[in-house]
């Protein structure tokens, strides 16, 4: 498939990235990396394409190769196009104590989609995702930059009701991002 | 109620800003420090406090600072550890939304003391509300002078920055970490040369805990001694505990180091007790990585002693009966609970968050995982035990950091604790109570 999409941030994200990248001693700009995939993945519909890996390599003078390396360890990067909102189920011990397989199961009826798929409308993707330091308000979910936590079956249908309804994409937004 | 050192103004509305901090003794420990103190006294306080690095290892602060080296002309930085991701811990998540000044508080002190100009504080991608949090405060101390040039007046310069990580457990060891924050792939690094010397940027740096950073500034406040004469012998001052699963008040608790285990799971004050009325089964006391114990060892050490608080009565027995006091991340699971099916949440973990550097926890981990599954999918054999045992026996150890013997950990104390439980997995497979887990293994429609 050939992309032909345009890589590039708007003007405001890339004052952002700028002022990301003075936080690093001169020379050391590639430590801005994993915050600018950040910026990446959420100016550029929630994952990272080739191009768009590239493109941050180009803003940070580092071949590419670098950017695809540390994309591909860290699981916050998707590296495949995702539904507009990706529901990440806690799954380590505390929340399974707590019925994080439920929450699972109920959400896969739900949106008919199995763990690690994306609903026909392209509107969540479904995956489980390992501690994410919620154990004492478990079960939980991650979509975007939010934490939705003692979860219950009734708190997961409101949730995706109005995930549904307003049609939005979740993920470090803009705004949000401006912030760091 | 136990002294509180560091969550004693938690539930103060508007504690994160720094006007209602500030209203709440605020900065009056980095005052101290800029104005009364040299760095050298800063670092023989936290000597004094005996304060232990409270992200898991316990290894003694002020030795730590001490080893840091400081040729001439080479920047040094201070690094703050909130990677926070061993599962079952959700302190420093507590800490930094609450109240993220007595974090900055602590680490531009903490900079004083050590000389660096410079600090960085990682916290995990996926606390991504709380990096906005500790963002808005840093900006809150920018304005107020006490981030910057000259502050406070002292003569003394420091800039401190937030990084976000992107997901990866192992981040939290602290040369991954490094490797990380210079926008890497997080593979630890191999030791000596330990960060003391050469860490971020190939320069002197001092990573440290959340909570630890933050304990400082009670140990400037009060004094290195007043902060050693809380707690037993070696285990000083306070700790904060994430309390989680079958219990009736999860949360983070700061104790006094030396309370009983049994006071601080049934005592109102701290967990309220196993929640609907059951039994308590096994404990797991500090975070994934150290070893589960059952009720009857993790209430009272082999020798009848009632079990305390603390990183000598925890560790008490060695793995054989005791356990560790590690992150204080404290998991109670109830008399139903399958111990395998925990295990194996466990071992899926280190399988996912092996760096893959080392072939021992890279492919052991995988294994594990592989025949956790099969033992839960009622198709294991009493054989499959053994090389669960056998395999976590040949990761510990020989791998370049301490994932290996986290994953190694868990194994070995299920299987030596509750061996019985494995045995009937296998060998009785139709008794397999977790069914609604069976199910979903093995995809099959719930009954």
């Amino acid at each position: 498939m050939i992309d032909n999409k345009e890589y590039k941030f708007s003007d405001e994200t890339l004052t952002t990235a700028q002022r990301i990248i003075k936080r690093y001693p001169e020379g050391k700009q590639k430590s801005a990396l994993i915050p600018l995939l950040h910026l990446a993945q959420a100016e550029f519909d929630g994952w990272l394409s080739p191009k768009a890996m590239d493109y941050v390599a180009s803003l940070l003078q580092i071949q590419p190769i670098e950017a695809y390396e540390v994309a591909s360890f860290y699981s916050m990067f998707n590296l495949k196009p995702v539904g507009k909102c990706v529901l990440e189920v806690c799954r380590t011990s505390s929340c399974w104590l707590m019925g994080a397989e439920d929450v699972v199961r109920h959400i896969e009826k739900k949106l008919h989609i199995k763990e690690g798929e994306t609903s026909s409308d392209g509107m969540f993707t479904l995956k489980t995702v390992e501690c994410l330091g919620s154990c004492g308000t478990a079960p939980m979910l991650q979509c975007g930059g939010d934490y939705y936590e003692n979860l219950t079956m009734e708190k997961v249908d409101t949730l995706l009701e109005k995930m549904k309804d307003d049609g939005r994409r979740r993920v470090y937004t803009k705004d949000e991002m401006i912030a760091l | 109620m136990g002294r509180k050192l560091l969550l004693e103004h938690d539930n103060v509305p508007g504690i994160n800003t720094l006007h209602v901090y500030r209203k709440h003794g605020g900065y009056t420990a980095l005052e101290k420090a800029l104005k009364q103190m040299t760095p050298e006294q800063i670092v023989e306080e936290v000597k004094v406090s005996g304060l232990r690095g409270r992200g898991g290892a316990g290894f003694p602060t002020g030795m730590k600072w001490s080893f840091l080296a400081k040729p001439e002309g080479v920047a040094r930085y201070v690094v703050c550890n909130a990677d926070e991701s061993e599962p079952g811990t959700f302190k420093d998540r507590y800490l930094m939304e609450r109240i993220p000044h007595l974090l900055l508080e602590g680490m531009i002190a903490s900079s004083y003391a050590l000389g660096a100009k410079s600090s960085y504080i990682y916290i995990r991608g996926e606390y991504y509300f709380v990096a906005r949090i500790v963002e808005a405060a840093i900006a809150e101390c920018y304005e107020a002078g006490l981030l910057g040039k000259n502050i406070m007046n002292s003569g003394f310069d420091h800039d401190c920055y937030v990084q976000i990580g992107a997901g990866a457990y192992i981040c939290g060891e602290e040369t991954a970490l490094l490797e990380s924050l210079e926008g890497k792939r997080g593979n630890p690094r191999i030791k000596p040369p330990f960060p003391a010397v050469a860490g971020l940027y190939g320069c002197p740096t001092v990573v440290n805990n959340v909570e630890t950073i933050t304990a400082v500034v009670p140990i400037i406040k009060d004094g290195g001694a007043a902060y050693a004469a809380i707690g037993i012998g070696k285990s000083t001052g306070t700790k904060l505990i994430s309390a989680s699963g079958h219990i009736n008040k999860p949360g983070v608790y700061e104790i006094e180091l030396g309370i009983p285990v049994e006071e601080f799971i049934y005592s109102d004050e701290y967990c309220g007790g196993i929640r609907n009325g059951k039994k308590m089964k096994a404990v797991v006391a500090g975070g994934s990585s150290v070893p589960i114990l059952p009720t009857e060892l993790i209430l009272k050490t082999a020798a009848g002693e009632p079990r305390l608080m603390t990183y000598e009565s925890l560790g008490d027995g060695g793995f054989l009966t005791g356990t560790m006091l590690g992150s204080g991340g404290f998991i109670v699971m109830d008399e139903d609970t399958s111990i395998v099916k925990n295990l194996y949440t466990f071992s899926r973990f280190y399988h996912h968050e092996s760096c893959g550097q080392c072939s021992p926890c890279r492919e052991g981990t995988g294994w594990m995982e592989k025949i956790l599954r099969k033992i839960l999918d009622g198709k294991g054999t009493l054989a499959d035990v053994d090389l669960l045992w056998d395999i976590q026996s040949k990761i510990e150890g020989k791998t370049i950091c301490p994932l290996g013997e986290a994953a190694a950990w868990p194994v070995a104390a299920a299987i030596r604790h509750f061996r019985k439980e494995f045995e009937e997995y296998v060998t009785r497979p139709s008794s397999i109570k977790d069914v609604k887990h069976y199910y979903r293994l093995n995809n099959l429609v719930d009954a």
